[in-house]
């Protein structure tokens, strides 16, 4: 019936390493994952979901990778571990992000509860389909017929008790733990507790010649759940009043509850870094003042990527092209500096309209600058012009551009507002159909 | 108190200290109903300031509309510039503040619609104590928007408003330079003036123009003040 049907034996230990190295993968996303077998994840996203711009935009991101290398995954996002692992497992659609999820898993069936097989059976003969169904049942009799598990995952799936989750940790990993005799709570303690694991991991660093890219930070609470800090550097860094500073930062994310009762500070991405590097990094060679402010800059580059992300940072470096939306690229805010810049026997605006706004003209020779025209409701009349410069489509991007060409005209009006327009035709000016758009205001 | 001068007396001479004080927040808006949206003058105003100090600046906006060749035309050297684009508005003012606690910094620029009294005075006293300059550049959603905000009283040490005007007289037709209105609308321990102005060159420096707006230096005679060739940075009393 399905002759090329090849049959392979299970290999529960294989199994269970490949999911232990797809815990260790998903670190990029959260500091605290922890493996579900046989064949699930838990992420704590709680604190790192923005840094990959939302909860619904990390799960897309963690599918979508996870289909590129082969597994077909599902994913949830949820207020708790129980209620996120019955989502993902029997929800309607493969990713789903609730706030509130009660609703939805008093729909789910039974089997969504993780509770053995033969008492799933059993409570179903008794007529229970639906998580709801439970939840609506006094729990009495059913803790005295099923023991106190029962009871127990359902507070888990609504979040009345906690679930820690037990993070896996890279077994190479640069790492400083401190517990404390009595546990802490003030914001002044825990930054103590920061600047002694800083050192100490700082000390393991240099010894591998490495540099910290993110660092995770784990509090450890006594009632037994944990919160984490995540920060990232835009290059590897080793000075420790530099990461004590990132983490000092976020010190006021972690909420204390009764008392903190260890921490363990990981540096979950090392790269190399030579002594030439922290030299070169720093500015070595030249005066301190030069030394001083390199290291500022990327302190405060760390610092402004940690709160808006570090995409959000950059610099603008001159590209190649002619056409005026392309000639700019954003490269990362530390990169080395760019050599030359923009040709500029031409003016080029301030402000650049994007994308270009169609605006009506009144043009009465074909190849000149417009008398007048119209931009978002307001006719202005052209005083002086400046043009036109002729910009050509890049075939070689798109074949659409093959006939395509832009002439810019910078123009007055009577006030004294300068406009960038152009006329863009394809074919022939002549000919072909002509439209003419504002593509900036000079100032 | 360190300053940075213009390079042209009638301006300086209203300014405390003779020029920009540095570590300090200054305000610059523009004038006109697509002035206060767009602030292309005004930005290349900044620019044109920025060219003139050395050091990294920190460009904090939300819209991203600027154009960087622009301002490399005037002088500020793409390098140098590092931007911030904020998540929200309300981030806006934090990044600024973050950014003038920096002593690495030469400047920081902030595109901002709403500037409260407390958020600029926090600002200030970032700026006093890290010696690092912040220029906010207003830009409001609408001339109502602007209306209603313009008067509103800040803790910026000056307030400058910048104008688009005809450009200067060509002998053939066309577009020669810039020309704007720039008006110094209030300063702190200065006076007040208004000027029209050649806009930036290419090494961000401003030129005075001969018939001057503001009646009163022209009749001290100070009239056409050549601008020196370094307008540097200048230690003052």
């Amino acid at each position: 019936m399905v002759p090329d049907l090849t049959v392979a034996d299970a290999d529960l230990d294989a199994d269970a390493e490949g999911l232990h190295r797809l815990a260790l993968w998903a670190l990029r996303y959260s500091p605290m994952v922890a493996v579900d077998p046989p064949d699930g994840l838990w992420i704590d996203i709680t604190g790192a979901s923005h840094l990959m711009g939302g909860e619904r935009q990390l799960l897309d991101d963690l599918v979508g990778r996870l289909a590129g290398i082969g597994v077909a995954a599902r994913a949830a996002a949820a207020g708790t571990p129980g209620a996120a692992n019955a989502i993902a497992r029997f929800g309607h659609r493969p990713v789903v992000v609730v706030d509130d999820a009660m609703e939805l898993v008093s729909t789910l069936p039974l089997a969504a509860l993780r509770l053995p097989p033969e008492m799933t059976t059993e409570l179903r003969r008794l007529g229970f389909e639906t998580i709801g169904d439970l939840k609506a049942t006094p729990r009495a009799p059913l803790a005295h017929r099923f023991g106190s598990l029962l009871g127990r995952r359902l507070d888990q799936v609504f979040g009345r008790i906690a679930e820690p989750i037990v993070p896996v940790v890279p077994t190479e990993a640069v790492q400083a733990r401190r517990s404390l005799v009595e546990p802490v709570s003030t914001a002044e303690a825990l930054q103590a507790v920061i600047r002694a694991l800083v050192t100490d991991l700082c000390g393991q660093l240099e010894q591998r010649g490495l540099g910290a890219r993110t660092l995770d930070l784990l509090w450890h609470r006594v009632d037994g759940t944990m919160q984490a800090i995540r920060v990232g550097t835009a290059k590897p860094v080793r000075s420790a009043a530099h990461l004590i500073r990132l983490l000092v930062e976020r010190v006021d994310k972690v909420d204390p509850g009764f008392g903190i009762e260890a921490a363990i500070l990981t540096a979950t991405l090392a790269e190399p870094l030579t002594a030439e590097e922290v030299g070169r990094l720093v500015g070595a060679g030249t005066d301190l003042a030069a030394h001083d402010d390199a290291a500022t800059i990327a302190g405060l580059v760390d610092v402004l990527g940690n709160r808006i992300g570090h995409d959000r940072l950059y610099r603008c470096a001159p590209l190649e092209s002619d056409v005026p939306e392309r000639s700019v690229t954003r490269i990362p805010a530390l990169a080395p500096p760019v050599p030359a810049g923009w040709p500029s026997q031409w003016p080029r605006p301030g402000r650049l309209l994007t994308p270009p706004e169609p605006i009506e003209t009144l043009a009465l020779m074909p190849d000149h600058p417009p008398m007048a025209f119209t931009w978002r409701g307001v006719r202005r009349l052209v005083k002086r012009a400046d043009g036109p410069e002729r910009i050509h489509g890049e075939w070689w991007r798109r074949d659409r551009e093959m006939a395509a060409a832009r002439d810019y005209y910078a123009v007055e009006d009577h006030a004294g507002e300068r406009f960038w327009l152009y006329r863009s035709w394809e074919g022939s000016p002549e000919t072909g159909p002509v439209r003419w758009f504002i593509h900036g205001l000079f100032g | 108190m360190r300053v940075l001068p213009f390079g042209l007396a009638a301006v300086d001479d209203r300014l405390p200290s003779g020029g920009l004080a540095l570590g300090a927040v200054h305000e610059v808006a523009e004038g006109g109903d697509l002035g206060v949206i767009h602030a292309a003058a005004a930005t290349l105003f900044v620019a044109g300031i920025l060219s003139r100090m050395t050091g990294p600046v920190l460009w904090c906006l939300r819209a991203s509309d600027l154009f960087a060749p622009a301002l490399s035309q005037v002088g500020l050297n793409p390098n140098r510039v590092i931007y911030a684009e904020a998540p929200d508005e309300k981030t806006l003012p934090l990044l600024i503040e973050e950014g003038l606690r920096h002593r690495g910094l030469a400047a920081v620029v902030g595109e901002l619609a709403k500037l409260p009294m407390v958020a600029s005075r926090r600002m200030q006293i970032a700026a006093e104590h890290s010696g690092v300059t912040a220029i906010i550049l207003r830009r409001w959603r609408s001339p109502a928007a602007a209306a209603a905000e313009v008067g509103q009283p800040t803790a910026a040490v000056t307030r400058w408003r910048v104008s688009a005007r005809p450009s200067s007289p060509l002998p053939a037709s066309g577009i020669g330079r810039r020309r704007w209105r720039v008006e110094l609308v209030r300063c702190r321990g200065g006076g007040t003036g208004e000027w029209d102005m050649e806009g930036c060159d290419e090494e961000g420096r401003l030129g005075l123009l001969a018939n001057l707006a503001d009646g009163s230096s022209s009749r001290q005679g100070t009239l056409v003040e050549e601008p020196p060739r370094q307008a540097g940075l200048r230690i003052g009393a």
